[in-house]
């Protein structure tokens, strides 16, 4: 593309000394809440470090995860894996009617002997491609023996995110005899009763989208790998793994959208002026390229669109909040429809009193306002003033 | 989102303190409440950490579990937790019992009495399967539980009614801090309720009655207008709102933040100081991830080491393991010579039992640090909760709440019952519940409206309700009905500048005269407003002229509403045993296998 180099040096501008942060499955599902911030658009395309960027402006966020979690988590994994999955493939065979045998285990991981990224990636594309479903392996998937299936480990996936190849590594690659290949995830909260935690599925479905996303690319066929992912978790109250399928086709739409959106940056870049940097980066003498006053300055020339959700998603939400008091938006999407959708509260409360006047589009939401601010003040009127709302006045 | 609340949102960020969006609380606030904050160690399924419990904020019982992840801790927390739950349930049940009117009786609760409408539309009159019509209840009562919404409660009715109509004059109240705090207790009871206390895997005798007991509670946070089980966020926001948003109400130090704030500091001040886990700890289940990093961690290793080197020294000495589940380690009011370890160990060497003391106190020390904070909050939030007057119909949902917990105490103690509520609904159990949950929401959101004029207000603003001034009464005017009879239906004409959104014909009842109905008749421009006439029925007597007052006068200021408690009514639905095969036939009831008991719990 003409503009690929273009956009690749203002990208480079923007992120200035420092090299781009690798994005990860995470942080790919991450792209995927509130796509219409421009803000964290540009920033994830530049590559820019978010929290350390949250940091130096003075608005840490706290997206620790607690060591306990992580040790359950890969306790969980070791054990599903261990003995060459023996575990799973029984879970496998009965979810996916995986026919796999003891010898179809593969393992693509880091073998010690250092080899590159590229390298393994390189190992696992070649490993995958030859499987059946693999845009090599034709074959006649009903026939008699064929390989039925086969589990790969640590397979190293590549997307191109922004420009940049992100390297990925999904839990397990299963294929599935005349089938396709299918993602599995192993995550360690618990499904109780068939039920697990709605937030946790839902960020594991959009984690495994993206290596869903990787593999389709790797294969270069749609239809070689599932939309259904499998879900790995740990039974009730104990370590027993139990395996479920997972539908993440709206999860790819919205991944694949954002991700083409992420190329298409320089709409969004046209519109910045053409200095803006936000270098956090130290010069020879370990002091900083960029002041923290040039950084909040630089930061409020691109604009974001803040919502109260970005709390639980975004390293930036403190910085964002701050910048966004006063809005409605600030207060959450509802509040801001009931509202009459108007930008902020002063505006909506000039409304409500009369102290501003309505444009054309705000008549009808105005009138709204002055009706509800005339109703609530009836309403209070008839019980004692509270002593906060007293001192406020 | 309401309408009004989002007014209140935006004067709150306006004058930096929270607004109220109610003048009466909504839900019953026992005398003393059981405030239960728990505490779950991150990545477990649900496997307790702490938990701080007491019903007066000066002898709160704290219990730390030093390892989360040992199975007899974990049972022996159980244990210790439903000696307390279980002493508050019988305080309860101990307090005494009422007489139960028989149903079909109209009741004049404090406050207003329901309408005739909601008497003759609940199921009560016709109560489905169960024979619960003699059951301890009045008719709202009968309504929920003859459509119980597990087998248990079933049976538990039927239990009920063995015991005789009396109803418990207390039941339980337990309030925990948020929306978490109600799932810990649904899964702590999930993970308790189906143990044994006999055989391989035998758990302390009140474990699996904590079970039971977490669930009743959890399953009645269900039920809009329930007050068995809440979360303090939620009574919260119930009554005020923040100048932030609901995510972050979800804060319960945030939100007292807006509410109650320190003194000096405004709403948004003191809520950005809450928002720092290291100022304010979580309100849990889930700790603080630095906390947990910097400081549970360590201190739980070193109690690992303490006890592997005990364990080890009992070994040389031929001494039994001196930690067999010994319940005391995890109740921090015990001192070193309390415990287990001494009495099955006597000759214990001193310096590794006191170097286990002090790991144990340290990983103590350390929860309760993170626990205390949130301890204090849920009282302050209680007191502050307390200053709001109860609303006209909080009576009668806690009523509700007493039945149920009448005859689920019975129930338990029934020879053929306390089997353990089943996992999962089945077919029949779930739409009969679903269905009560909905008439409950709509019954609870119309009493809300009737019991305050700050909710009754969103209604104005939607057009649903009105307020206006009574300009023409005509009190005697009678008409004929359908049958030719002269009937006393009086018109009063009511001037409103309310944007009335209601067609002609609708019903409207007033919070003010509940009994009597309102028909509109016509809706006219008038100078200052609109022109509603209604035509009115009931409530004012059976004399030819209904006497003075039981029709709104001239100039009196009424408020109208065509939210009605029975606007949800739904079609009955068919007695379980009458299931048709189209539903799979009639439910099997549960019946709890040997394998729940045994449910590894890793």
């Amino acid at each position: 593309m003409r503009h690929e180099g273009k956009t690749e040096a203002r990208l480079s501008r923007i992120r200035g000394s420092e090299p781009p942060r690798r994005h990860n499955a995470r942080t790919i599902a991450a792209l995927t809440s509130n796509p219409g911030c421009a803000r964290r658009a540009v920033l994830d395309a530049a590559g820019v470090d978010k929290e350390r960027l949250a940091e130096r402006v003075g608005f840490p966020a706290a997206f620790g995860q607690s060591r306990f979690a992580i040790v359950r988590g890969n306790a969980f994994e070791r054990q599903v894996k261990a003995d060459g999955c023996a575990e799973l493939l029984r879970l496998l065979r009965d979810l996916l009617a995986l026919d796999l045998r003891d010898a179809a285990y593969t393992d693509l991981g880091a073998d010690g002997s250092g080899e590159g990224l590229d390298a393994r990636h390189v190992a696992a594309r070649e490993r995958l491609t030859r499987a059946p479903g693999g845009e090599d392996g034709e074959g006649n998937p009903g026939g008699e023996g064929n390989p039925d299936g086969a589990l790969f480990d640590h397979p190293l996936l590549r997307l191109e995110v922004a420009g940049q190849a992100v390297y990925l590594e999904p839990d397990l690659v299963a294929f599935q005899h005349g089938g396709a290949f299918h993602v599995v995830e192993i995550k360690s909260f618990p499904v109780i009763d068939g039920q697990a935690d709605a937030e946790k599925v839902a960020a594991a479905a959009v984690q495994s989208a993206v290596y869903v996303l990787a593999l389709r690319r790797l294969l270069g066929r749609d239809d070689a790998v599932s939309h259904e992912v499998v879900l790995v978790c740990p039974k009730d109250f104990s370590n027993v793994p139990v395996a479920v399928r997972l539908d993440v086709r709206r999860q790819l739409i919205v991944l694949e959208h954002q991700l083409a959106r992420l190329t298409r940056i320089d709409t969004l870049l046209d519109a910045l002026p053409d200095d803006l940097a936000l270098d956090l980066g130290q010069d020879g003498a370990g002091t900083p390229v960029m002041a923290v006053d040039a950084l909040t300055a630089a930061l409020g020339r691109v604009t974001a669109r803040y919502a109260p959700g970005c709390l639980s998603t975004c390293e930036l939400a403190f910085f964002c909040r701050r910048e966004a008091s006063g809005r409605t938006a600030a207060l959450g999407i509802g509040v801001r429809e009931e509202l009459g959708g108007v930008e902020t509260v002063a505006e909506a409360l000039g409304l409500a009193h009369g102290t501003a006047t309505p444009d054309d589009d705000q008549a009808e939401s105005a009138a709204m306002l002055r009706t509800t601010a005339r109703v609530y003040a009836e309403a209070l009127g008839a019980m004692p003033e509270t002593p906060a709302g007293g001192a406020a006045g | 989102m309401s309408v009004i609340g989002a007014y209140a949102r935006a004067l709150a960020v306006r004058t930096g303190f929270a607004q109220p969006v109610a003048s009466v609380r909504h839900i019953h606030l026992a005398e003393a409440p059981l405030v239960l904050v728990p505490l779950r160690m991150a990545g477990e399924a649900n496997a307790p950490l702490a938990a701080m419990a007491g019903t007066d904020e000066l002898s709160g019982t704290l219990l730390v579990v030093p390892q989360p992840r040992d199975r007899d801790l974990r049972f022996a927390f159980a244990g210790l937790l439903g000696d307390l739950l279980l002493g508050y349930v019988e305080r309860c049940a101990a307090a005494g019992s009422e007489p139960v009117k028989p149903p079909r009786t109209p009741r004049q609760p404090a406050g207003r009495p329901l309408p005739d409408s909601l008497l003759s539309g609940s199921p009560s009159s016709s109560p489905g399967g169960a024979g619960g019509a003699a059951v301890a209840a009045g008719p709202e009562g009968t309504a929920g539980a003859a459509d119980g919404d597990l087998r248990a409660d079933e049976d538990a009715l039927a239990a009920a009614e063995a015991t005789g109509p009396e109803r418990f004059l207390d039941a339980p109240q337990v309030l925990v801090p948020n929306r978490a705090g109600v799932e810990f207790a649904r899964l702590f009871g999930r993970s308790t309720r189906f143990r044994s206390t006999l055989g391989e895997y035998a758990v302390p005798a009140g474990v699996p009655l904590l079970g039971r007991w977490l669930t009743f509670l959890a399953q009645r946070a269900e039920h809009p207008g329930s007050s068995a089980l809440v979360a303090m966020t939620e009574a919260l926001t119930l009554h005020w709102a923040t100048g932030q948003s609901a995510l972050e109400d979800a804060n319960l130090a945030a939100l007292m933040a807006w509410i109650d704030p320190p003194d000096g500091l405004s709403g948004p001040e003191a809520a950005r100081l809450a928002e720092d886990p290291r100022t304010w700890p979580p309100a849990g289940p889930t700790t603080d991830p630095q906390f947990d990093n910097r400081v549970l961690a360590p201190a739980i290793a070193a109690y690992d080491e303490a006890i592997a080197l005990l364990r080890e020294q009992a070994g040389l000495a031929g001494a039994p393991d001196p930690l067999l589940a010994d319940p005391d380690v995890i109740d921090s009011r015990f001192r070193a010579a309390d415990l287990g370890a001494a009495r099955v160990w006597p000759g214990a060497p001193d310096a590794p039992v006191q170097s286990w003391l002090r790991a144990r106190d340290e990983v103590e020390r350390a929860v309760r640090g993170q626990i205390e904070p949130t301890w204090r909050l849920m009282w302050r939030a209680v007191r502050r909760l307390r200053e709001l007057p109860d609303a006209a119909s909080v009576p009668r949902r806690w009523e509700q709440d007493r039945t149920r917990f009448t005859s689920y105490y019975a129930y338990l103690r029934d020879e053929d019952g306390g089997l353990p509520q089943a996992r999962r609904d089945g077919a029949v159990a779930a739409a009969r519940r679903l269905a009560v949950l909905e008439r409950e929401l709509a019954a609870y959101e119309a009493d809300q409206a009737f019991d305050d004029p700050l909710v009754l207000a969103n209604q104005r603003v939607t057009g649903d309700a009105f307020v206006g001034t009574v300009v023409a009464a005509e009190r005697d005017r009678r008409i004929a009905n359908e049958r030719g009879t002269l009937v006393t239906r009086p018109l009063v004409e009511v001037v409103t500048v309310d944007p009335v959104r209601l067609p002609i014909g609708t019903k409207v009842c007033s919070p003010a005269r509940v009994g009597q109905t309102g028909v509109i008749m016509s809706l006219e421009p008038a100078a200052d407003g609109l022109l509603v006439s209604l035509e009115l029925s009931g409530g004012m007597g059976r004399a030819k002229v209904p006497p003075p007052g039981s029709v709104p006068d001239m100039d009196e200021v009424i408020s109208y509403t065509s939210v009605l408690p029975d606007g949800a009514f739904s079609a009955a639905l068919p007695a379980p045993e009458d299931t048709p095969w189209t539903h799979g036939g009639p439910p099997t009831p549960y019946e709890p296998t040997d394998g729940d008991a045994e449910e590894t719990w890793a």
